[in-house]
């Protein structure tokens, strides 16, 4: 069973945390990306550049419109996702405790869907 | 020859466990778990009658439910083959392993997962573990039928999608997991007993749904917290004959008729709190320990309130809330008299000032001084902030006796 691990956060925490807390993180990440792995419960993973960047489309009768930022203003952005194997929503959930930013944002756990 | 009805009985009491099992042979699918066991039941309404009813019914509906479980499952898998020949077949049951254990502990933590809201906890807890239809669970919720079908179907699917597991959670999270479980009974209990408004009947029938819970937890895990759980909602429940009067009005602990108070209930409760209260006794049970000690009174004026002070005191310290402090400071009043209590309670205004039973015990410590004036402006302060007819008739009493 797959799952998507959104990692929500608000980017000014990451934007001013001091150079040794930021540098701690990224190293928590790396060995936290590595001990998934290892387990063989990761299948991807990325970090996402800042909102900043972002570029929302829609499409309107048959109009296709292109617009600055995200679609919604929030506090907390989508700041990367891992998607993982587990056998069941408590081991998700656990590997989803792991993830450095749960302890400054929160991550949304979706489960990925089957068609069957 | 069996009746429909003693047919029904036996469902009745079956149901849950039934369920609970047969929802491991459908991998944690709900509704096709209920579909299979209604199978069993239709089954057992035309072949008992005829055959007799067997000797372990409970048996007889299990399997039957399970086989047609698994006949659905492996029709499913056989149709997915042949559409996908490729696709592994990952939901073969195996026969073997499904022994017909008690599965409801499984069902009782699946229905309180952290990860369901606490609504849909209780209405999915009522529908599986008591059968309760979704429309008795609206009308006692007094929420829509629509609504609570909606909640019911997103709960299930939930469970099944997110795939949240149907197991009995390991040791390190079996404590806080166990806690969220007890406050779903404590929850559906309190909403039978609370409340007085809604359907009287359907009312005590949730009091008596989670007494019964509360027994599945005690039967189950052996807790002392299930117990204390248990011991408390069984001495509440215990004087439900006795807190409302003909017309419904609210009839005050010290001046109800004890002789009405459900005495078998009370001593299955009594022998209840002390394996309850040993090792480092839980809220429920001394909670249930402070109800025990009313219970014991054979009159009001014998209550052992240096006792329930001395508990709510002990509670206070586990829970520092303002309202266990007010009933702490409402103890100590009934034990070394009104004004021992009273700057107890005036120091809990800030926090409670909104809450109308703070005004009330207030007034009423007011009123036993004799400060007359001073206790009819509590009690107008209490009217202000009441919520429920029967205490606003009572306050109102009160007030009128005053200003006579």
């Amino acid at each position: 069973m797959q799952y998507l691990l959104l990692i929500y956060g608000d980017e000014k925490n990451w934007e001013t945390m001091s150079e040794e807390t930021a540098a701690s993180m990224i190293a928590e990440y790396r060995s936290f990306s590595k001990d998934i792995q290892a387990s063989g419960n990761l299948r991807g993973g990325d970090a996402l550049q800042p909102v900043h960047t972002a570029t929302t489309v829609r499409v309107r009768d048959g109009k296709t419109t292109t617009t600055d930022g995200p679609f919604a203003e929030t506090r907390e952005q989508l700041g990367g996702y891992y998607l993982i194997e587990a056998k069941d929503l408590d081991e998700a959930v656990k590997i989803a405790a792991r993830i450095p930013d749960a302890r400054l944002g929160c991550i949304e756990i979706r489960p990925i869907m089957v068609y069957s | 020859m069996q009746s429909v009805a003693a047919i029904e009985a036996v469902f009745r009491v079956e149901r849950a466990r039934v369920l609970a099992t047969t929802i491991r042979v459908t991998n944690g699918d709900f509704d096709l778990a209920e579909e299979m066991v209604q199978e069993a039941f239709a089954a057992a309404l035309s072949r008992w009658p005829l055959e007799g009813t067997p000797d372990e019914p409970r048996a007889w509906l299990t399997s039957v439910a399970r086989n047609k479980a698994v006949d659905t499952i492996r029709r499913r898998i056989k149709l997915r083959e042949i559409v996908a020949a490729e696709e592994p077949n990952d939901a073969t049951v195996d026969l073997a392993t499904l022994a017909v254990t008690d599965d409801r502990l499984r069902l009782i933590f699946t229905c309180c997962h952290p990860a369901l809201a606490r609504e849909a906890q209780v209405a999915l807890t009522l529908r599986t573990l008591c059968g309760l239809t979704t429309d008795e669970i609206a009308r006692a919720f007094l929420a829509s039928p629509t609504t609570m079908a909606q909640r019911l179907v997103r709960a299930k699917s939930k469970i099944k999608e997110a795939r949240i597991p149907y197991e009995i959670p390991e040791a390190s999270e079996l404590p806080e997991r166990t806690d969220a479980v007890m406050s779903v009974v404590y929850l559906v209990f309190n909403e039978g007993y609370a409340a007085t408004g809604g359907d009287s009947w359907l009312r005590r029938d949730l009091c008596r749904e989670a007494i019964r819970l509360a027994r599945i937890l005690v039967e189950l895990t052996d807790g002392a917290e299930a117990k204390g759980l248990l011991a408390l909602m069984l001495l509440h429940d215990s004087r439900r004959d006795a807190r409302t009067d003909a017309n419904g009005d609210l009839v005050l602990l010290e001046d109800q008729d004890r002789s009405t108070w459900d005495r078998a209930q009370i001593d299955e409760a009594l022998a209840l709190v002390p394996p309850a209260l040993r090792g480092g006794p839980s809220a429920y049970a001394l909670q249930a320990a402070i109800a025990a000690l009313h219970a014991q009174a054979q009159r009001a004026a014998d209550t052992d309130w240096p006792q329930i002070a001395a508990l709510f005191g002990e509670l206070h310290r586990r829970a520092p809330t303002p309202v266990i402090a007010l009933n702490h400071a409402v103890a100590i009043a009934m034990a070394r008299g009104p004004e021992a209590g009273l700057p107890l309670i005036d120091g809990l205004s800030k926090e409670l000032g909104e809450y109308h039973l703070f005004h009330a015990a207030r007034a009423d410590l007011l009123r036993r001084l004799g400060k007359t004036k001073q206790a009819i402006a509590a009690y107008r302060s209490a009217l202000a902030h009441v919520g429920s007819e029967p205490e606003r008739r009572f306050l109102q009493r009160r007030l009128a006796e005053l200003t006579d």
